[in-house]
């Protein structure tokens, strides 16, 4: 089964293909293309994962790697990349969470990218979005990317397929950047808005991708290979280890930072999250497919592919496990604050998805290798649902502010009860799978700062990580009591809701299943280790040297006693008086502090002062082709920066270059002159005196026999007489 | 057969001068008739110097294909291009002069040569007839020239008929 | 007998005045005339220094006579060959003056 598994991604790219150049004509046949693509990826997962299980640890220590033979290289001077790939548990679980959300979210959009419109007459139609086949083309590619990433031997090709994602990312992000005639889903603020937040997001994440291939060409050139059994091997690490960069920064360190800067800008950890927010623009299923559940999590499984690297960089003392645990912690507690104050359905979950981020990214930090990739593993099913049940609510009420909705419970039943179960799940109540995960890391974090030999940095990631839990508790229980008790505070919207149709709600449910149960697999406190024991005991052969974290009942209860907390507050915020109409939010009491979360701390301001900012009138009228882009100051310093070194190079670059330039055309004036008059001259002289002469010698050539004959017979003559002479 | 050495000398001088005369009016007699009667005057004083060198098989030849063919078929040639030249043009063309100087210095070159060599000569007689001897040489020592010659006599005689041809 | 140079300087003689024929003439035939004398000088020299240089036994070895047999086939194949030619020029240019045939000149 293993040597088959690059097969999978193999499917939805050949499902883009045949969409793009063939089926594009058709939007069923484009649909079923891509669910059959993504289908097929999914079977051939499950057997992956199955096989895998059935080898048990073996696996683990020793992963196996395949490469294609012949042409499928990559030449780079001396040594040669061979295009392979390598499976081995997390790689077959990673397979397992991506195929099982990419066919719910697939099936999903077959309903959800089609549009009800009531027109004038007041008939309903239903009308498929003018870029239908497209959606699922780039979806597909989407899926190929991910799943080629994950399987994915050597860093080459798990860039490659990286930025893939990162390109699938910005085409659906701008999905709906253009408006087609008649569209009436979209206004033109819109338009402009997708188009803005897709170049946000893809320059944002370009930073970290520079840095991270800066990273794999320093590792390239130490470790003279990139191939991952080749390069987490004892002797290459302890290579990385040794080498310095300079005095006491040894090469690992380095590489692993800027390893690290590729996470924090696929992942959007501080301070490159401001992309994610924005990338709501893009179709719901996309939020939940890419920005919640997969390509961003890519960054996690990143600093998973490569944790024997940064055990490494531990190991030599150096700071990379603390910055990373940082990071992580400090961007889960700064987004889940955001998520208190926000209005946008989509943009509460796009907050959280950070946040949930952050924290895979601190338990990675604090060497809870198993907590990290099992938190990510669940909360890709839990948050791709909440997503789903959000764009199920968008699609029936038609607006993403939660102010506008209001008690849909009674006319959206299912989408509701998901989305409870999402969020509990989310919250971390036990038995959702939240709980699991969560508690872990929390219960992990606690045993290193609070136990026999406190680490400080342990002991503040905890701390933080606990306050946005309770953060997260409380964001979730005011979305859904915004959402779905109390009344409808807009009557219109109200009216229009409606229950999703069934194609939407069966993924739906499909996902709760999960969302409620798939934290049992490493369901500790009863015991169930299948999980730790199937990914955590060996990380890609080296023995991950991290003790099991026994579990702790203090901490699981202070997890579920803060979680609780959480959702008592906003029950009695919320719950107990239902917002009215027009009646503004209780935590405008906070003042200044709700203007902070609210504004999200003035990061995109920051970055507007600092880099770049949208300038003219954008809004309800503006047109895209209206809207600058206005330079920051960092901007505006680089452009003088850049008006320097212009100047100079006009000036003396330049100069010089002229100057030789001009010398080199002086000196040929002067050989072309010597050529022109003594060489050509020569020739010349050569040819003119050759033509004279003959020009002399033709006149004997009169054409009469007997001038010839008197010629020769004088010349004859002359020889009888010499001949005789000299005897 | 012997014959005093005067009459030899006699007969010599007058061949000789017949030759030379007929030789001279056959290149500047301005009539062609009369320059071909020159060239047969000349003919007929060459086969006489052959007489005296004791050649009466050559000298016979000499008569009957120069005098008997060749200028006859000369003045066939005459008669059939007759009235063509000019009268005004002379029979000379412009290099004459160059042609004459030409002519006589060559002369005097081979009078020197004539002259000047010391010759090896042998005094002989002749004995017998010489005729059966040149026959069979003819078709023994010089039979590949012999029909080489024949050869090419055929193959002038094809050629001058095409060539002339109408 | 009479000296060989005798005869040489007769032979000199009518070459030189057959070469001045062939060479001052205008008419083609009285060129051919010029050619016939040069032939006959050739001749009596060729028979003269039979009689007067080779024969250490003329009666053995006839090769001064024999070539001047050919000579004379040589002549009667020019003759005709060469009359065969004025006459075709005369047919073709209608002129037996070779100032007039001069196609190969510059």
């Amino acid at each position: 089964m293993f040597n088959l598994a690059f097969l999978i991604p193999i499917f939805p790219l050949l499902a883009f293909v045949l969409i793009v150049f063939f089926l594009n004509r058709n939007n069923r046949v484009s649909a079923l293309t891509a669910v059959g693509g993504i289908l097929l990826a999914g079977v051939f997962s499950y057997g992956v994962l199955f096989e895998a299980i059935g080898r048990g640890g073996e696996l683990a220590k020793h992963p196996e790697s395949f490469s294609l033979p012949g042409f499928f290289t990559l030449p780079t001077g001396k040594e040669t990349f061979f295009v392979g790939w390598m499976i081995d548990p997390l790689a077959a679980i990673t397979l397992f969470m991506v195929t099982t959300i990419c066919l719910m979210i697939f099936i999903y959009s077959i309903g959800y990218m089609q549009h009800s419109h009531t027109d004038a007459q007041g008939q309903h139609h239903v009308t498929d979005d003018p870029r239908y086949a497209r959606f699922f083309a780039y979806i597909s590619l989407f899926a190929g990317g991910m799943l080629g990433l994950v399987i994915s031997s050597n860093l080459i090709e798990l860039f490659l397929f990286w930025e893939i994602m990162g390109l699938c990312s910005y085409l659906l992000i701008g999905f709906w950047s253009v408006r087609a005639p008649g569209e009436h889903h979209i206004d033109d603020a819109q338009t402009v808005r997708a188009k803005f937040a897709a170049i946000k997001a893809f320059l944002t994440t370009r930073v970290g991708d520079s840095v991270f291939f800066i990273g794999i060409i320093f590792l390239y050139i130490h470790a003279h290979d990139l191939t991952f059994p080749v390069i987490f091997t004892e002797e290459t690490l302890h290579h990385l280890a040794k080498t310095e960069m300079l005095p006491g920064v040894p090469w690992v360190t380095v590489i692993a930072l800027l390893i690290l800067a590729g996470t924090i800008g696929k992942s959007a950890q501080f301070p490159l999250h401001i992309w994610l927010p924005d990338a709501m623009e893009g179709p719901t299923p996309v939020s939940a497919l890419i920005h919640a559940a997969t390509m961003v999590s890519a960054g996690v499984y990143l600093i998973a592919r490569m944790f024997p690297l940064f055990l490494t960089a531990a190991e030599t003392h150096g700071p990379v496990m603390q910055v990373v645990a940082l990071v992580g912690a400090f961007t889960a507690l700064f987004a889940a604050t955001i998520g208190i104050a926000q209005d946008d359905i989509k943009r509460v979950l796009a907050y959280s998805t950070i946040s949930q981020l952050g924290f895979m990214v601190a338990a990675l930090g604090i060497e809870a290798y198993t907590a990290g990739t099992f938190h990510l593993i669940t909360h890709a099913f839990f948050k791709a649902l909440l997503f789903l049940s959000a764009g199920a609510v968008i699609h029936g009420v038609g607006t993403n502010d939660m102010m506008n909705m209001g008690g849909l419970r009674k006319k959206m039943p299912i989408t509701a009860t998901v989305f409870i179960v999402g969020a509990i799940a989310l919250a971390g109540i036990p038995p959702f799978a939240g709980f699991w995960s969560k508690d872990e890391i929390l219960g992990h974090a606690f045993e290193l700062g609070f136990g026999e030999h406190p680490d400080p940095v342990a002991s503040a990631v905890f701390v933080m990580l606990a306050i946005a839990a309770f953060c997260t508790a409380f964001y979730m229980t005011r979305q859904i009591f915004l959402t779905f008790f109390g009344e409808g505070r807009d009557h219109h919207a109200f009216e229009h809701a409606h229950e999703s149709p069934v194609v939407m709600w069966a993924p739906l449910a499909v996902l709760a299943f999960f969302a409620a149960t798939i934290g049992f697999i490493n369901a500790t406190p009863l015991g169930i280790d299948f999980f730790g024991k199937f990914v955590g005991e060996y990380v890609l052969g080296i023995k991950a040297h991290m003790e099991h974290t026994p579990f702790n009942p203090l901490v699981a209860g202070m997890s579920v006693g803060i979680a609780l907390t959480g959702i008592a507050l906003g029950y009695l915020l919320y719950g107990l008086r239902p917002l009215k109409h027009g009646q503004r939010d209780p935590l405008m009491v906070l003042g200044p502090v709700w203007t902070l979360l609210r504004n999200k701390y003035f990061m995109d301001e920051l970055y507007g002062v600092v880099i770049a900012q949208k300038a003219g009138p954008a809004g309800k009228t503006g047109k895209a082709d209206s809207v600058r882009v206005q330079p920051g100051l960092l901007l505006m310093f680089v452009g003088w920066l850049s008006e320097v070194c212009y100047a100079f190079d006009k000036a003396i670059v330049d100069g010089m270059v002229n100057l030789v330039a001009a010398l080199g055309r002086a000196l040929a004036t002067v050989s072309g002159w010597i050529d022109k008059t003594f060489v050509d001259g020569a020739v010349n002289l050569v040819g003119v005196v050759t033509e004279e002469i003959g020009d002399g010698l033709k006149l004997i050539q009169t054409g009469r026999v007997q001038n010839y004959l008197l010629l020769a017979v004088t010349g004859a003559t002359i020889c009888v007489l010499v001949f005789f002479l000299i005897r | 057969m012997s014959t005093p050495l005067v009459l030899t000398y006699v007969g010599f001088l007058i061949m000789a001068a017949v030759a030379i005369c007929g030789g001279l009016i056959a290149v500047s007699a301005r009539n062609l008739i009369r320059a071909a009667l020159g060239l047969i005057l000349s003919f007929v004083g060459v086969a006489g110097l052959y007489f005296v060198l004791e050649a009466e098989f050559i000298a016979v030849v000499q008569i009957l294909v120069y005098v008997g063919a060749i200028s006859i078929l000369v003045l066939f040639a005459v008669m059939l291009t007759r009235g063509l030249m000019r009268r005004d043009l002379s029979a000379q063309n412009s290099q004459w002069i160059a042609a004459l100087v030409v002519a006589l210095v060559l002369f005097s070159a081979l009078l020197l040569v004539a002259t000047g060599t010391n010759w090896k000569v042998a005094e002989t007689k002749i004995a017998g007839d010489l005729i059966p001897k040149l026959g069979e040489q003819l078709m023994t020592t010089y039979l590949l020239p012999f029909e080489a010659v024949s050869l090419l006599l055929l193959a002038a005689l094809v050629g001058a008929i095409v060539i002339a041809r109408e | 007998m009479i000296p060989l140079p005798f005869y040489l300087v007769i032979a000199a003689a009518l070459f030189c005045v057959g070469l001045y024929g062939a060479l001052a003439r205008r008419n083609a035939i009285a060129i051919l005339i010029g050619i016939e004398l040069m032939l006959n000088a050739v001749n009596l020299n060729l028979v003269a220094f039979w009689r007067y240089i080779k024969p250490a036994s003329p009666t053995m070895d006839l090769a001064g006579q024999v070539f001047a047999l050919f000579v004379v086939t040589l002549a009667a194949a020019e003759a005709a060959i060469g009359l065969a030619l004025v006459i075709a020029i005369y047919r073709s240019r209608d002129t037996v003056n070779v100032e007039d045939v001069d196609l190969m000149k510059w």
